[in-house]
């Protein structure tokens, strides 16, 4: 592999892991918080496989990087500065009501699914295999999420009413996620194309909201994206989640 | 000194996992490989679910039982390929799983059904229905028996 290809495929594993880390500690917000007890203990658990994934992504960047794997995501998650971070903005925006929370969930674990499914077969071992290990896990949050869809898109008028106007927030943000990844990465048969990952993302997401009773926006022009630049709620996040570490950072748990 | 790679196994068989007291984390399939290279102990463990909260309490526990048969240096190492399969848990742990409380998963042979049958652990009843496919850690599911009206958790099949 060339330094260049090197780099190139440690971004991209970046940006997927700073992705999970920041959903998953949004959904940990709901925890004490959700509506019913056993959406609370869902949450919980969906928010700790979340960044349980983001720990193997953080594996295989310090791999590429010739870091020690095992001091590595903690120093990336609590010592870094936000301009580092490589989230973006659909992961980075507050949890919102439980309506904005579950459909972010399924559009995010939709996109996870149809890549997870193209990841299986990349040409770097490492990324095959750490996709092995998290196809499985994600399946119950898909499964998950999109009952919860259904169930709220056709609930009351205004769980209908509330999911409609999550789906308009988070619509051109969901369509944004779907990044052209590097050319070389993708003739490496590394990662997916683009417009491969759009369509099966949209021929799984767009019938199952129609199903649910939702409108889907018709978006066509999208808001600029860059992977360096975040949203101010990203800060307030960051301050929060890395407070503790960085008052003792020799602190031994 | 040898250091008898037998010995070590055996001490392992003794490590239970800190959720789930009634079986060890070699019952579990979570203790993959245990090696003796140049007078160090390399333990190679794989954690049931990625961001299974009780990794590093393992590591501890794994550490803390070696040391009392060996004074050699200890290296835990964390693998995820293959990915754990609640295929590997034992048929031992099974029966103490079930003893315990807790549905142990069908075997699927790599091909996880979700919607798979589990049999209620107190009464044997397959009448039973998925309250919630989270639990109390990732790697449970809360069910409900309907014939003996007990609600019971489940072992998650990965």
């Amino acid at each position: 592999m060339t330094n260049e290809l090197h780099n190139a495929l440690a971004d991209y594993l970046l940006a997927l892991a700073d992705d999970e880390l920041i959903l998953g500690h949004r959904d940990s917000e709901w925890c004490g918080h959700a509506p019913i007890l056993e959406e609370d203990i869902a949450f919980a658990n969906i928010a700790l496989d979340e960044i349980g994934h983001a720990g193997v992504w953080y594996r295989l960047v310090a791999d590429l990087r010739d870091e020690r794997p095992e001091t590595y995501p903690d120093q990336l998650i609590y010592f870094r500065e936000m301009a580092d971070y490589r989230s973006a903005p659909l992961v980075e925006l507050p949890k919102g009501d439980w309506a904005l929370t579950m459909l972010r969930q399924y559009l995010f674990d939709a996109l996870e699914s149809v890549r997870l499914e193209r990841l299986a077969a990349s040409a770097y071992p490492p990324l095959a295999e750490a996709d092995a290990k998290i196809r499985t896990e994600e399946l119950y949050h898909l499964r998950h999420t999109t009952a919860w869809v259904r169930r709220l898109g056709l609930g009351t008028e205004e769980s209908r009413r509330r999911m409609q106007a999550a789906l308009e927030t988070l619509w051109p943000y969901a369509l944004q996620m779907i990044e052209q990844p590097s050319a070389e990465l993708v003739e490496a048969g590394y990662v997916p194309a683009e417009d491969d990952l759009r369509h099966a993302w949209e021929d799984m997401v767009i019938p199952h909201l129609q199903d649910s009773g939702l409108d889907v926006p018709h978006q066509t022009i999208l808001p600029p994206f860059d992977r360096q630049r975040h949203t101010e709620h990203l800060s307030a996040l960051l301050d929060e989640m890395q407070s503790v570490a960085r008052l003792i950072p020799d602190a031994r748990w | 000194m040898m250091i008898e790679i037998e010995r070590l196994w055996q001490a392992l068989n003794d490590v239970p996992d800190p959720e789930l007291p009634v079986v060890s984390l070699v019952e579990l399939g979570i203790v993959r490989d245990v090696q003796v290279t140049a007078g160090k102990i390399v333990v190679t463990i794989t954690p049931t679910f990625s961001g299974c909260p009780a990794h590093y309490a393992m590591q501890d526990a794994i550490c803390d039982r070696l040391r009392q048969v060996t004074d050699a240096a200890i290296e835990i190492m964390t693998t995820y390929s293959p990915p754990w399969s609640s295929d590997w848990i034992t048929d031992t742990a099974r029966e103490k799983l079930r003893a315990f409380g807790i549905a142990p998963a069908p075997r699927h042979g790599g091909n996880v059904m979700l919607l798979e049958a589990v049999t209620c652990p107190n009464c044997g009843s397959a009448n039973t229905v998925l309250r919630n496919p989270f639990g109390p850690t990732p790697c449970r599911m809360i069910y409900t028996c309907n014939d003996c009206r007990q609600p019971f958790e489940a072992f998650k099949p990965l």
